[in-house]
């Protein structure tokens, strides 16, 4: 449990000093946002109804992007290698490293969604529904991301491998995200709906996220 | 013989040798017997001609689910058996099931055109197919990215398990969120039973088509063996040529 903790507070240290890329996803955020009524145009009605997919789409391409050098870093400075010959379980290690990377960099754009659907003329409810929603969605997106992450890592190629292999992953999350997002201010169906189904698909990738990413950097490291 | 009797790639290679022949011309008589079963089958009194499109897009359609199925299986070769020719046949079928897929969309839009009057529509069916491309795709993006086939074969394992995980999960979701979007005005093919005048040379195609996938598959895992020994050759040569 100590070693797990350690584990945990040593990812998110490195991500808040100088260095660690933990605001970059929120900066992205803002800037895909801000880019979006430059390529639709100011029409507020619009955007009040493209909103929260607009807003989907800009954390899953934040939160995706920042993955990046996940594992990377670890393995350039040779720390990946003492976290595989340590005691912890593979997929442990890999599931508090995915947790510490959520916690700095998928938190965040969920406490920037509410900011930014300002921008975007979402009345108060859709701006609560994008929020709940996000918050339940993006740790699925980090945990699938996990996989991309390790193969990146364990075939040292980095660049765009990762998003190409993730984002159709991806598919349900947006899906359900979305539709739950806009469930909650038109309907037809209750929010309730896509929200559990979200919750469901979240869940399910807590498991496989780590058990996959542990087997790739198992794999890759022989 | 056992399937672990293939293990040995030498061994393979003299039955494929053996059999490639009889499968390329079993291909041929299937393809013959179904051809003219499809020319002969009768107009749809709705679609007119244009169902003949259906001959080759429904077998592309299977060929396309068949294969990532078939890799699913291999990928388990990889990483639990490791079988050394499992990543073999998983990286021979990636560009197949990619090409079959593309023959399935390409041979769709064709279709809608005239039927829906439109070459696209974000119908769930045609929407799933188009994610398990791009899957597909990512794929063959993965496989060519790395030199050594062995650490890119147990790579492409796992990604392919994932994704035999996650299209089910895909499949489901699309049709759920094009049910919310969109009413159930989209022409849906076929209605609840079709008529054995089109369906005897639809399964004979079908049948016709999986030969082919099984001898182009064969004969793209011989080249692949091969390919790999001449780059082990190579390596060697390399290397004996540094120590000289």
């Amino acid at each position: 449990m100590t070693a797990l903790r350690a584990l945990l507070v040593r990812d998110m240290r490195i991500a808040l000093r100088v260095g660690g890329g933990a605001m970059m996803g929120v900066l992205f955020f803002l800037t895909v946002v801000t880019l979006m009524p430059f390529a639709i145009g100011p029409d507020l009605e619009l955007l009040r109804r493209i909103g929260p997919a607009i807003l989907w789409i800009g954390a899953l391409l934040a939160s995706l992007l920042a993955l990046d050098r996940l594992f990377a870093a670890d393995h350039d400075d040779g720390s990946l290698d003492l976290i595989l010959m340590g005691r912890l379980p593979i997929e442990l290690a890999v599931a508090a490293k995915g947790l510490a990377h959520w916690l700095t960099t998928g938190l965040p754009l969920v406490i920037a969604a509410p900011v930014l659907g300002l921008f975007l003329n979402l009345e108060p409810a859709a701006i609560g529904a994008v929020a709940l929603t996000l918050l339940v969605g993006t740790p699925a997106l980090t945990f699938t991301g996990l996989i991309g992450a390790a193969l990146a890592t364990a075939l040292r190629r980095g660049g765009l491998l990762l998003p190409v292999l993730v984002l159709p992953l991806t598919v349900p999350v947006l899906i359900f995200g979305v539709a739950a997002s806009n469930a909650a201010v038109v309907g037809p169906v209750p929010f309730g709906t896509p929200f559990t189904i979200l919750c469901a698909l979240t869940l399910a990738s807590l498991v496989v996220g780590p058990f996959a990413a542990g087997a790739t950097l198992r794999q890759g490291m022989e | 013989m056992a399937w672990i009797d293939l293990a040995n790639p030498t061994r393979f290679l003299r039955i494929v040798d053996r059999v490639l022949p009889w499968l390329t011309a079993l291909t041929v008589l299937a393809f013959a017997f179904a051809l003219n079963g499809a020319f002969e089958a009768p107009d749809d009194y709705q679609q007119g001609a244009t169902v003949k499109i259906m001959f080759i897009h429904v077998p592309a359609a299977w060929l396309g689910m068949f294969c990532w199925g078939m890799m699913t299986i291999s990928a388990l070769g990889t990483l639990v058996f490791r079988h050394p020719l499992a990543d073999v046949a998983a990286k021979t079928a990636a560009p197949l099931g990619a090409a079959f897929t593309f023959v399935c969309l390409l041979t769709g839009a064709l279709w809608g055109r005239p039927m829906w009057g439109t070459y696209w529509v974000w119908d769930a069916r045609l929407t799933s197919v188009l994610v398990m491309f791009v899957m597909y795709l990512g794929l063959l993006a993965l496989w060519r990215s790395v030199e050594d086939p062995a650490r890119a074969g147990r790579a492409a394992a796992i990604l392919t398990l994932v994704g035999a995980l996650n299209l089910p999960i895909i499949k489901f979701s699309v049709d759920w969120w094009n049910t919310l979007h969109q009413p159930a005005s989209v022409v849906r093919l076929g209605g609840p039973t079709i008529h054995p005048a089109i369906l005897i040379p639809l399964l004979a195609m079908t049948i016709a088509f999986t030969l082919l996938f099984v001898a182009l598959h064969l004969g793209a895992m011989r080249n692949e063996v091969l390919r790999r020994r001449v780059r082990t050759l190579r390596l060697l040569q390399a290397q004996t040529a540094r120590g000289a």
